[in-house]
């Protein structure tokens, strides 16, 4: 315990810096790091090497080898360099390794040296070359900034979706600048350079010169230039030695100091925990290394080895081919609990802990102290707080410990946070061990948030640690375990060696119908790998059919899309597929096929009605569907075709049509309609007004009412009209032209094939009473009774019923008995059914 | 005489929250467009876009202009277009045209489609095809659900019965099941489903892969409604054929409802102008009498127009202060109640006058031995004069279609005579509409071997000619003669016989049917013949299962289903499992919600209706019917 706090370095009055091992590299190094590009990703990421052969003489003619090491020095990726020089090398957000050529040309790699894809920094670039370039990350993403040949800058800021923004020109620029570096600020990102003893800030539109808030005089030169990992502070280290540290917008100074050492540092980072008050810059040169805070003293160290320095969010890792280590300022919990003779809550606690694990009533002693100041609580929240920024599970254990111990001593103190430190403990922990090699610290991992760590795991293919991770953590199945064993199933259908039945298999047996996993996104990866047979083999473990549709047109599998997209009743699918099919099979296939589907069928039918009216023809042609094609062509009658010739020709058509369905009624009545229509046009010649498209009946109608009585009488024995119906019709017409006359002629003329009733009612229709008593005398016995109650003659109405004795006729006639009028037709009646009664 | 509720009648969920979700979409798209814009709306769009949000709202949100979409150049000269359209082909075209002319004409405005109740891909193709795919975006409204009343929730799709039942399309099946997955997410799971027909099995299964897709948090919800039941129009056509005598049923056949109201003519409302009336649960005199039988409710209304004036009447006799009362607190009540109730008895008195005027007692007689099955000869030759004297073409359509599923398609003989006539009288062009009705199976020809001898025919007749003349007069609709059973099983070996005979859906009556006091659901037919749709409802609930239905079943031709879900079940309370959601898929007849109303009286339930459309039978002849263009 009294050699805990030995690697301390106090700088200033305030603020701790520890170093400690994250590993003991045990990497196999073939180069000095100083001869290679070197590219380490933030948040413990992995570590890219690439001997840099183009810098010095050409002699090197070997071709280089890009490798990749986990933090841990654990070989990941190595693969000889066949392409252009190499700038600049550096990760991406999502881990991603992108090396920027000579030529403008980015490579991007995965993780384990799979090549990814490629783009280029625009065309300027391919004459000018590339001279420099950086990898930085913001908030949306990583970018890339380059500076040309021609001194100018080109960056883009997310490389996840390419816009190149070409920087404007300094003026005046005749070399390039001694340092720069990309800052972002208010989403948009600038790039500051240093040109001798100006300072220039470029945005999108323009170059301004800017000068650092109290910068010391005598300045010529600037040699490096540091960013922090917020892009919030900015430090400069000049010619003379002097360091100014200030915020990024140059406007306000934090600190200065004077190192008093002249020669360029190979490198300058920040060293800075988030809301701390405490800023510091980490330089380093060949065996030095050095911690610049607001302090008149600096905290030296010295360098055995080639060192780099890897900026993080809370300190900085600093690697050589033999260890990796973490520099960072000491969290306040820490060094409450640790500092020498520290009376802080934790520290009591932790002593207490400690008594009481020898059996001395010590423990007791100290415990009361904190209960006297009431600070319990407090000492076990930085306990707590404390164990999670120790790096020895030791060290973390006994703090837990504490913690929980003091537990003991209160009510009702919220479990959570203390179940939480040891869930987060024991995840990192996991990770951190050397065979994982992911050094993350416990702000870094709360940064990152355990999602995107997961994808990580994932990235480096350690499945099993991550389905364990979320199973202990107790994660939902869609967000946790589902997720990465669709991402395990994706990788596994890039084993090329193993036979699609296998892997099919494998995949189905891990996965079963686990929730939230699709089928046929792994389906989408076997078809990009080349793999088409298993692709389907994997689709048909795609429980929702619409899923698989779309890759299955993209395979070109599109019958076996149809019917997916039938079973899954989406119509748009359906649709979606059908158009597919039409453009991809000559028209006699495609119908071939359709008719095979009648859902499919009836959905392109209806399409075709509107839209493609050729098609449909063709579509029962092709299905010798006569009967759809007569109709087809009767409605093209009223529809396309203007003159009575073309219509008749559409008809005939048709006609024939009904033929061949063997539709007899309808051929000849289609024939029917023909003559009709012929003969309509002719009566509109010779007798003026309209006839045309006209029922029969109403040509009939027409033509009496216009007094062609004659014309009438042949139309209906042309057309063979029933007795009835003419009837009826000669009826109506003439009660409608009032000639009595000639109607009474008419009813004369033989037997009325529809009795004589229809005489009453339309004689008291048009309100004639004398001429419908004519013909109420002639109605039928059986209708006798409602033809005089239609003429109002209840009186006798009331004599037939009681004739007739019928009891309905009775009570009709009764229900017409109003008031005084009929009283005595009324008494009559009732009278009659008495007698009835009786009988 | 209204029938009241049962005092344990569960209580209905709150539905003006879908109109709520609809209205708040609504807005959304249209503030997409930010500024003013014109707005062009589908004709059949406007009356359900009016319950949702009225001129007004539209106004709120920069809407300046309302244009109706129809063929003609559209005038607006905005510099934004909005366009609320169904997703047809047609429409899309109309869009397609106007913006190519726009172009044309070298204009650029801002042109947004909102397609509801969803986008479809074959019209987003239409505008690739005319060329303006770039120059439109296309949305989707998903308003798929209008309440039109407490228990009624109308999708106002009237084209899903042509586009499904005629054409095959399955397109709106989807949209059902989206619908129901919003109930779901609304109102919980169902714990029972049940259903007939193929349509009804199509939406369960998309439904259900809605649901499963979605892991959603609905699974441990509380079920609000305990059953669901679905069917098919196409099982039971003859119920939605039949002359409508319940009060609201007749208002639909006479004046049409049109999204929950109607208009009122000048008859009607005995002034010279015409009134938009809504005809709901809130309409109290309306509420009264919309399940009763036509006979009942003349009589109702002149007893509530009699209690009215008494109330009017209490003023006199009352001091300043109990008059000072009145007028502040009743008359407002009063004198609405009197409004409504001039208007209903306009109404009545119109409908008595239309009706007398067509002789309905004696298409009401004919329809009734259609349904029982006698009197063969003689329906068919009052159809052939009803032909003949061109009385209305959709009407003589209705009675044969009516002809031809009682009696499992016409004979030969009949089919082509009556075709024939129907051709001379309405004209030619009719051909096409009867080869839809036949794809549809509402106008058949009999299979050979399916008539009857001319034995059978001769009993039938003997029998059917006692049947008692029925009268259609104010009084009262008496029944009309039963066959007895002897002479019934005679009867033809038509699928619609043997499922009434099995079912029981014409009632055995002894004496009258007193109409006033209705036993069973035949009431809504003057007691002649219980609705097969609510009959098999409420079979099918009886049981919780099909079972023992087989042959029901088998004589319809349609699959069913059965699920019950008891995890679901054991979290419904006791008053959920007693509403029951019933969807009709390509529409119910508003006499078969009145039966199902007063089934759940007797029993204890509440139905909740969800259809894709209200019909009757003339909107189904006219479905199927061919104009000329």
């Amino acid at each position: 315990m009294d050699c805990y706090t030995a690697n301390w370095n106090p700088l200033g009055d305030s603020a701790f810096y520890r170093k400690y091992e994250l590993y003991s590299m045990d990497w196999d190094l073939k180069e000095e790091l100083k001869d290679c590009l070197v590219a380490a990703a933030p948040y413990g990421g992995p570590i890219a090497l690439l001997r840099n052969c183009w810098r010095k003489e050409k002699a090197a003619s070997m071709r280089p080898v890009l490798e990749i090491y986990s933090a841990s020095g654990m070989p990941l990726a190595s693969l000889l360099w066949k392409s252009g020089p190499v700038v600049a090398l550096g990760w991406s957000a999502e881990e991603e390794l992108l090396c920027v050529q000579e030529d403008g040309a980015v490579l991007v790699y995965g993780l384990h040296g799979d090549f990814r894809r490629h783009f280029s920094m625009g065309n300027e670039v391919l004459q000018n070359r590339v001279l420099d370039a950086r990898i930085f990350h913001t908030e949306f993403g990583s970018g890339v900034a380059i500076l040309t040949g021609a001194y100018r800058f080109t960056l883009s800021a997310n490389v996840g979706d390419l816009k190149l923004r070409r920087m404007p020109e300094v003026p005046g620029l005749q070399s390039a600048p001694s340092c720069w570096t990309t800052l972002c600020h208010d989403r948009v990102t600038h790039i500051l350079l240093a040109v001798g003893p100006d300072l220039y800030l470029l945005d999108h539109a323009t170059c301004s010169t800017v000068t650092p808030a109290g910068l010391a005089p005598g300045v010529s030169s600037f040699l490096q230039m540091a960013v922090s990992f917020t892009y919030r502070y900015l430090a400069l280290f000049t010619d003379t030695g002097y360091i100014w540290m200030g915020t990024a917008s140059l406007k306000e100074k934090l600190c200065e100091f004077n190192c008093n050492i002249r020669a360029p540092p190979k490198q300058m980072v920040w060293c800075s925990r988030p809301r701390s008050k405490e800023k510091a810059v980490v330089v380093a040169w060949e065996r030095r290394l050095m911690v610049v805070g607001n302090a008149p003293e600096s905290i030296q160290f010295v360098l055995d080895e080639d060192s780099y320095l890897v900026p993080e969010l809370d300190g900085v890792r600093i690697f050589s081919r033999s260890t990796h280590e973490f520099l960072h300022e000491v969290p306040v919990a820490s060094e409450e609990i640790f500092k020498i003779a520290s009376m802080a809550p934790g520290a009591l606690l932790l002593e207490a802990q400690k008594e009481y694990e020898k059996e001395s009533q010590k423990a007791d002693e100290y415990l009361r102290e904190i209960q006297e100041l009431g600070q319990l609580v407090q000492a076990v929240q930085q306990c707590i707080e404390a164990a999670g920024h120790e790096h020895q599970p030791d060290m973390q254990k006994s703090l837990l410990r504490a913690a929980s111990f003091g537990k003991c001593f209160l009510d009702r103190f919220p479990p959570d946070s203390f179940v939480r430190m040891c869930q987060d403990l024991r995840v990192l922990n996991a990770i951190r061990d050397y065979h994982i090699g992911i050094p993350l610290t416990y702000s870094q991992y709360k940064q990152l948030t355990i999602q995107v760590l997961l994808d990580r795991l994932v990235l480096r293919r350690l499945y099993p640690l991550a389905i364990q991770i979320c199973e202990y953590l107790r994660l939902p199945e869609v967000q946790g375990v589902s997720r990465i064993l669709a991402h395990w199933a994706c990788y596994k259908v890039q084993q090329k060696d193993v036979s699609d039945e296998d892997v099919a298999r494998a995949i189905n047996q891990k996965l079963g119908d686990t929730p939230g996993v699709s089928y046929s996104d792994i389906a989408a990866r076997a078809y990009g790998c080349g793999r088409t047979e298993l692709a389907i083999k994997l689709l048909e473990y795609e429980p929702r059919s619409g899923e698989q549709v779309p890759l299955l047109l993209k395979m070109k599998r599109s019958k076996l899309a149809l019917s997916k997209a039938i079973e899954s009743g989406d119509t748009d699918l359906v649709f979606t597929v059908l158009l597919h099919l039409k453009n991809e099979l000559n028209r006699g296939d495609f119908f071939m096929t359709l008719r095979n589907q009648p859902m499919a069928l009836s959905l392109y039918r209806q399409f075709c009605k509107h839209q493609e009216l050729d098609t449909l023809k063709d579509l029962y042609n092709q299905d010798d569907n006569h009967q759809e094609l007569g109709s087809f062509h009767i409605r093209a009658s009223y529809a396309s075709e203007e003159r009575i010739e073309g219509r008749v020709a559409s008809l005939q058509t048709a006609a024939d049509a009904f033929y061949k369905a063997k539709n007899e009624f309808a051929a000849k009545a289609t024939e029917d309609q023909m003559r009709l229509l012929r003969l309509q046009r002719r009566l509109e010649d010779e007798l003026g007004g309209h006839f045309l498209d006209l029922s029969l009946h109403d040509t009939v109608t027409t033509l009496i009412l216009g007094g062609h009585n004659k014309r009438a009488e042949q139309l209906a024995r042309d057309f063979r009209i029933p007795d009835k119906r003419l009837w009826w019709l000669k009826l109506a017409a003439l009660a409608n032209l009032e000639d009595w006359e000639e109607l009474e002629k008419f009813s004369k003329s033989k037997k009325s094939p529809i009795g004589y009733l229809p005489f009453v009612e339309i004689c008291m229709k048009q309100h004639n009473k004398y001429e419908a008593k004519k013909y109420a005398s002639r109605v039928s016995p059986e209708q006798k009774v409602k033809a005089l109650l239609l003429v109002g003659d209840v009186a006798q109405a009331a004599d037939v019923a009681i004739e007739h004795r019928n009891e309905t006729e009775l009570s009709l006639v009764l229900s017409h008995c109003t008031g005084a009028t009929d009283g005595a037709t009324a008494d009559k009646i009732q009278r009659a059914r008495a007698q009835a009664q009786k009988k | 005489m209204a029938f009241p509720h049962r005092l344990d009648a569960p209580e209905l969920p709150d539905f003006s929250m879908l109109k709520r979700l609809a209205r708040d979409q609504l807005i959304y798209l249209l503030e997409q467009l930010p500024g003013k814009k014109d707005l062009f709306i589908e004709a059949d769009l406007m009356s359900p876009l009016d319950r949702i949000a009225n001129v007004s709202i539209l106004k709120q949100h920069e809407v300046d202009k309302l244009y109706k979409v129809e063929n003609k150049p559209a005038l607006s000269s905005n510099e934004q277009l909005c366009f609320l359209v169904r997703p047809r082909i047609k429409n899309m075209r109309y869009i397609a045209n106007l913006v190519n002319a726009d172009k044309l004409a070298g204009r650029f405005r801002k042109y947004k489609v909102i397609l509801t109740p969803q986008k479809f891909y074959a019209c987003e193709m239409v505008l690739e095809e005319e060329g303006v795919y770039g120059d439109v975006s296309c949305d989707e409204w998903a308003f798929s659900l209008l309440p039109l009343d407490v228990d009624l929730l109308s999708m106002e799709l009237p084209e899903f019965f042509r586009d499904y039942f005629l054409e095959g399309d399955q397109r709106w099946i989807n949209t059902v099941a989206q619908a129901l997955h919003l109930l779901s997410t609304l109102y919980g799971p169902f714990p029972n489903c049940y259903g007939i027909g193929r349509c009804a099995k199509m939406s369960y299964d998309l439904w259900r892969k809605l649901e499963e897709e979605e892991d959603s948090e609905t699974k441990g919800r509380r079920p609000e409604i305990g059953h669901i039941f679905l069917l098919d129009r196409d099982m039971d056509f003859v119920t939605a054929l039949c002359s409508q005598v319940v009060y609201e049923g007749l208002v639909d056949d006479t004046f049409r409802i049109k999204c929950g109201s109607v208009d009122f003519g000048p008859e009607v409302t005995s002034s010279d102008k015409s009134l938009k009336v809504l005809l709901n649960a809130e309409d109290k005199v309306f509420n009264e009498i919309r399940n009763e039988h036509f006979s009942n409710v003349f009589g109702f209304l002149s007893q509530k127009a009699r209690n009215l004036q008494a109330q009017y009447d209490r003023r006199r006799g009352m001091d300043i202060k109990q008059m000072k009362n009145f007028v502040s607190q009743e008359l407002k009540g009063l004198k609405q109640e009197h409004r409504l109730l001039s208007l209903h008895i306009g109404a009545c008195e119109s409908i008595m006058k239309k009706k007398t005027k067509q002789d309905f007692q004696e298409l009401i007689k004919t329809e009734h031995a259609l349904l029982e099955g006698f009197n063969i000869r003689e329906s068919t030759s009052y159809i052939e004069e009803h032909i003949d004297r061109q009385v209305s073409p959709i009407e003589s359509l209705r009675l044969m279609c009516l002809l031809s599923i009682t009696e499992n398609g016409l004979i030969p003989k009949d089919y082509r005579s009556l075709k024939t006539q129907y051709l001379q009288s309405y004209g030619p062009e009719h051909l096409l509409t009867f080869s839809n009705l036949r794809r549809a199976g509402l106008l058949t020809e009999q299979a050979p071997g399916d008539t009857l001898t001319a034995v059978e025919n001769k009993v039938s007749k003997l029998v059917t000619d006692k049947a008692a003349d029925t009268r259609w007069n104010l009084a009262q609709i008496s029944s009309p003669g039963k066959i007895t059973d002897a002479f019934s099983s005679l009867a033809k070996r038509s699928n619609f016989r043997a499922i009434s005979k099995k079912l029981n859906l014409i009632p055995r009556v002894d004496g009258e049917y007193d109409l006033k006091v209705p036993r069973d659901m035949a009431y809504v037919f003057s007691g002649a013949y219980v609705p097969l749709s609510c009959r098999i409802i409420e079979q099918v609930l009886e049981r919780r299962s099909w079972q023992g239905l087989d042959e029901v079943v088998r004589l319809l031709n349609c699959s069913e289903f059965a699920f019950t879900d008891m995890a679901k079940e054991d979290k419904a309370s006791s008053e959920s499992l007693r509403l029951i959601l019933v969807v009709f898929l390509g529409g119910c007849t508003f006499s078969e919600i009145s039966a199902l109303r007063f089934l759940g009286r007797e029993k204890g339930y509440r139905f909740i209706f969800l259809t894709t459309a209200i019909t009757n039978s003339a909107r189904l002849m006219e479905a199927m019917s061919e104009v000329k263009a």
